[in-house]
């Protein structure tokens, strides 16, 4: 029964992160990405780990992925253009890269596959909140300075892409509140 | 996995009760606020169909049902279709987690009085309620309209805002419990509910639930003075119908919520566990028709400073004080 139930998530999961890859919409390829982190959530309820289920809809589907949709619909960019695919040479580096991800994987995959077998273990949220925050605590603050970071660098890059005032309209919730004001 | 089928049959016919249950109080909900709302405005309200008006549910059920279903000829179809059901299936399924009763015992069998009893219950509210927002903000997009975009930006942003203080808000409670299941919360709150250590999370967490429900002081999604109906502007017949029954249902589960983290969940004295749930459950349904009868609504500047400037940060004030406070009895 489980194992059928995994099947199809895993199906469910693969088909919409392909097209959530090739979907040219940028919405809808939001939304295909929404239903494959939902459908990896429930596989990780299968596999007894509640936890990372509930963090994987929460953080992935329930906030980062609204904040993409929120800015997709703030900036109306749900037209897009027709002949965007991408020259061959544009093709080679992502190639590259996929063979080095499939042949390694493969490599780890084949050498480690008598070993790999470990049935699953329920491990209660306090063993594993002690695990990340007293073992590996500053790794974990590492990590999400590496976030910050990454904030800090977006936000410079996009100051120094546009030293013009912008020029797309003011937002919604900029028009009402400088509108409230006068 | 082999179960008793006097077990299977008990929890079908507990999931049928209580999809039942909830769906009908919901209808009953939306006519006790017109019922209320006229009362509070010195009106009548729904007082011809049945005694009292108290088949109008039904009424208008049949209507919903019966009326034209309109699709938009510049809508994204299939989203458009979608949304509504994103609206309305988290809240119901929030339900699910929710102990509505002590565990009964029928016949040798304890029957505990919830769907689920997850391990993480708490996170799986947050999970749900954080999915939700999709039903606001893809009815909204895929309508293809300007009133319905921007209504649906204005849910999304509103429902990001006061969802991290509501998390927020139950850190606490998770604090003092030590658990994230709902049956340990309540179990935690036997001698006394959590209201009386924790009454600045408790308002948060009202105040939060409430933008979370999209009523009044904060329908800014709906707005219908200056939005129409927001972003369910283009709906019509039961599409319209499940958002706004959604919305009810919403009420229901949250107040259900606030009850089982603040109030003692379904523990108080002398009468049964399922009615003193209950009772808290719609004081909190009364209030919120309290609100809507009272307050105007909130400007979307004050909105959004009240969510980030007030609550978030008095929410994390909130939790470093019991930290504190727990490390010290500890």
């Amino acid at each position: 029964m489980e194992q059928i139930i995994f099947y199809i998530l895993a199906i469910v999961t693969l088909i919409a992160t392909v097209l959530a890859i090739s979907e040219k919409h940028p919405v809808h390829a939001i939304l295909y990405l929404v239903t494959s982190l939902f459908a990896m959530a429930v596989i990780f309820y299968l596999f007894m780990a509640p936890l990372v289920a509930a963090f994987e809809v929460i953080l992935y589907a329930g906030a980062i992925m609204v904040l993409f949709l929120f800015v997709i619909m703030m900036l109306d960019l749900g037209h897009p253009e027709k002949g965007l695919s991408p020259h061959w040479k544009e093709w080679l580096p992502s190639l590259l890269l996929a063979g080095i991800s499939i042949a390694s994987l493969t490599i780890v995959t084949v050498s480690r596959h008598a070993s790999s077998i470990v049935s699953p273990v329920s491990l209660p949220i306090r063993e594993v909140a002690k695990r990340l925050f007293q073992e590996h605590g500053l790794a974990v603050e590492l990590i999400s300075l590496q976030l910050l970071f990454a904030l800090v660098g977006a936000l410079y890059l996009g100051k120094q892409s546009s030293p013009s005032p912008p020029l797309r309209p003011p937002s919604a919730s900029e028009r009402r509140a400088g509108g409230e004001e006068k | 996995m082999t179960a008793d089928p006097v077990d299977i049959a008990l929890f079908a016919a507990k999931l049928g009760a209580v999809f039942f249950a909830v769906l009908t109080l919901a209808a009953y909900l939306v006519f006790a606020e017109r019922r209320i709302l006229a009362w509070i405005q010195d009106r009548k309200g729904p007082n011809r169909v049945g005694p009292f008006g108290l088949l109008q549910p039904l009424a208008d059920v049949i209507k919903l049902l019966t009326k034209e279903d309109l699709v938009p000829a510049a809508a994204d179809r299939w989203l458009f279709y979608l949304a509504p059901a994103m609206a309305a299936i988290p809240a119901l399924l929030i339900f699910s987690v929710i102990p509505f009763g002590a565990p009964l015992t029928i016949a040798g069998h304890t029957l505990p009085l919830l769907i689920a009893d997850l391990n993480v219950g708490l996170l799986f509210f947050l999970a749900l309620s954080s999915i939700a927002v999709y039903g606001v903000a893809i009815g909204g997009w895929a309508s293809n309209s300007k009133y319905s975009l921007l209504g649906g930006i204005r849910g999304l942003a509103q429902l990001i805002s006061y969802e991290l203080s509501m998390g927020l808000a139950l850190v606490p409670v998770v604090m003092m419990s030590r658990s994230f299941s709902m049956t340990d919360i309540v179990t935690a709150q036997q001698s006394m509910p959590f209201i009386v250590y924790q009454p600045l999370a408790f308002i948060i967490f009202l105040i939060s639930i409430t933008a979370e429900c999209r009523r009044i002081p904060f329908d800014l999604p709906e707005a219908e003075g200056e939005l129409v109906a927001g972003f369910h502007t283009e709906y019509s017949g039961m599409r319209f119908g499940l958002f706004f029954v959604g919305e009810y249902i919403n009420i229901i589960v949250l107040g259900g919520l606030a009850a089982t983290f603040f109030l003692g969940g379904w523990h108080g004295p002398l009468l049964p566990p399922v009615i003193w749930f209950s009772i808290k459950t719609l004081a909190f349904a009364f209030l919120m028709i309290w609100l809507r009868g009272t307050l105007p609504r909130l400007r979307y500047d004050q909105l959004m400073h009240l969510g980030w400037k007030i609550l978030t940060p008095l929410a994390l004030f909130n939790i470093l004080v019991t930290a504190w406070l727990l490390f010290l009895t500890s």
